[in-house]
């Protein structure tokens, strides 16, 4: 248990500063392709005015501490990011969900179904 | 579509002028002890804690607006300095500190009641 | 596109940092890399992006690395004006030396015999990625993020760090809007050495501050 636990349940689960947790892990890896491009569609959206760096923090900190253990960093941005255009009217559910199958359709891989036929 | 309405970004240099800082470098504060839900920048860990003014930054958008798509009252920023024994009881007794950036409406002076 | 092939340069499957490519373009698609091509193409139709700016965003990205603030820390080392410059708008030094931090503001701390600095950003895990590339996986984990604001000797010992009681540890949370180097102490044995070599003594560990600059060999 954290001792800042008395804090109650305002405080919330990102919030971590302070937890007595394990040693730190050594493991890293380089970023795949994928990772990257959710990573430079996000500077992006910011640079364009769309949403800031806050609107995808406020995001993944409502995704709660579920969603922190079972995927992965990019996997949480590509999330919050797709929350953040909903959001700002950049497309509709209908719109994503019809392109979502157009881009499954492609093929097995992503390698597949980046490529547009 | 239209295009995407252009929000007060994360560029400081793009937001209005500010309040000037209120409080001088070694003035003590204390970080107001509040705990709403939604965004802030605030770590749980240092709400009700007293440190010292180390420097002013700013004008930056208040993040707790930002994070929610509205336009944004600029704050200057405040970097505070707190003993690590201060904050943590099981702290050994050290000379070891912690800064944080801490934006104004989130301090108090050390003194108030 | 960078790593579009990952074996192109590395017949061992290890990348030219040494670390595991992860699994991308030729393994089963996930719904989230779905999502990802989903929203690059969406975000394109609807004209909020080009093609080519992803591209050069990805391409920004790749470009970046702890080589680029290994060069600011080594001209702090040899150019005693630029140091104080770099300590009093760490923004504007690096832009001088060609290296936009973006919008955010830069700020160097400096160790010293009597005080080390160390960074860490306990409510996410943003970073001086403009002059140190992306952060490494243990930056954004739980364990350094909530232990180094609270037991910082006991994580830097986990890094090898061993720092006596005489210097003072300043921890800096990056809370909101502010970025931090450390601009780590020039190792002895250095004198007369061109800012070049010196900055290939300046790793990534120690810019965080989990680390020290290396002995010249």
């Amino acid at each position: 248990m954290a001792d800042s636990d008395y804090l109650g349940p305002g405080r919330r689960w990102h919030d971590m500063g302070g937890d007595l947790a394990g040693p730190v892990p050594t493991a890293d890896h380089d970023f795949a392709l994928w990772e990257k491009r959710v990573d430079a569609l996000v500077i992006l959206s910011g640079l364009k005015g769309v949403f800031t760096v806050d609107g995808l923090r406020r995001v993944l900190e409502d995704m709660g501490p579920e969603a922190f253990e079972t995927m992965t960093y990019y996997e949480r941005w590509v999330a919050a990011l797709n929350q953040n255009h909903l959001e700002q009217g950049t497309y509709t559910v209908a719109e994503l969900a019809t392109k979502m199958a157009e881009v499954q359709a492609r093929g097995a891989t992503y390698g597949a179904a980046n490529h547009v036929p | 579509m239209a295009p995407p309405m252009v929000r007060q970004t994360m560029s400081p240099s793009a937001a209005p002028e500010a309040p000037t800082g209120c409080w001088l470098p070694g003035t003590a504060v204390r970080v107001r002890a509040l705990m709403p839900p939604g965004h802030v920048r605030t770590p749980a860990y240092l709400r009700g804690k007293t440190g010292v003014v180390e420097r002013v930054l700013g004008p930056f958008g208040n993040p707790e607006q930002l994070a929610y798509g509205h336009a944004t009252t600029p704050l200057p920023l405040y970097r505070v300095r707190f003993h690590l024994s201060d904050l943590w009881p099981d702290a050994a007794a050290s000379t070891d500190t912690l800064d944080a950036e801490i934006y104004a409406h989130w301090l108090e002076p050390a003194d108030a009641p | 596109m960078p790593h579009d092939h990952p074996d192109h340069d590395a017949p061992d499957g290890l990348s030219p940092s040494g670390h595991p490519y992860r699994a991308d373009q030729d393994t089963d698609l996930t719904y989230w890399q779905t999502l990802e091509i989903a929203v690059r193409e969406l975000m394109i139709d609807k004209g909020v992006v080009t093609p080519a700016e992803v591209t050069a965003q990805v391409e920004a990205m790749d470009a970046r690395s702890p080589a680029d603030g290994a060069a600011v820390v080594a001209r702090a080392w040899t150019d005693a004006a630029f140091r104080a410059r770099l300590l009093s708008d760490g923004s504007a030094a690096c832009a001088e030396m060609g290296f936009d931090v973006g919008p955010m503001k830069l700020i160097a701390v400096e160790n010293t015999p009597e005080v080390h600095n160390v960074i860490v950003r306990t409510l996410c895990s943003c970073y001086p990625r403009n002059l140190l590339g992306l952060p490494p996986d243990w930056y954004k984990s739980r364990a350094y993020r909530s232990r180094t604001v609270r037991e910082p000797r006991a994580v830097l010992a986990e890094f090898g760090l061993v720092l006596p009681s005489s210097t003072t540890v300043r921890v800096h949370d990056s809370t909101a809007d502010m970025r931090y180097i450390v601009l780590p102490m020039r190792p002895d044995g250095t004198d007369g050495m061109t800012a070049q070599d010196l900055a290939k003594l300046v790793t990534r560990d120690a810019m965080i501050g989990v680390g020290v600059a290396r002995a010249p060999a």
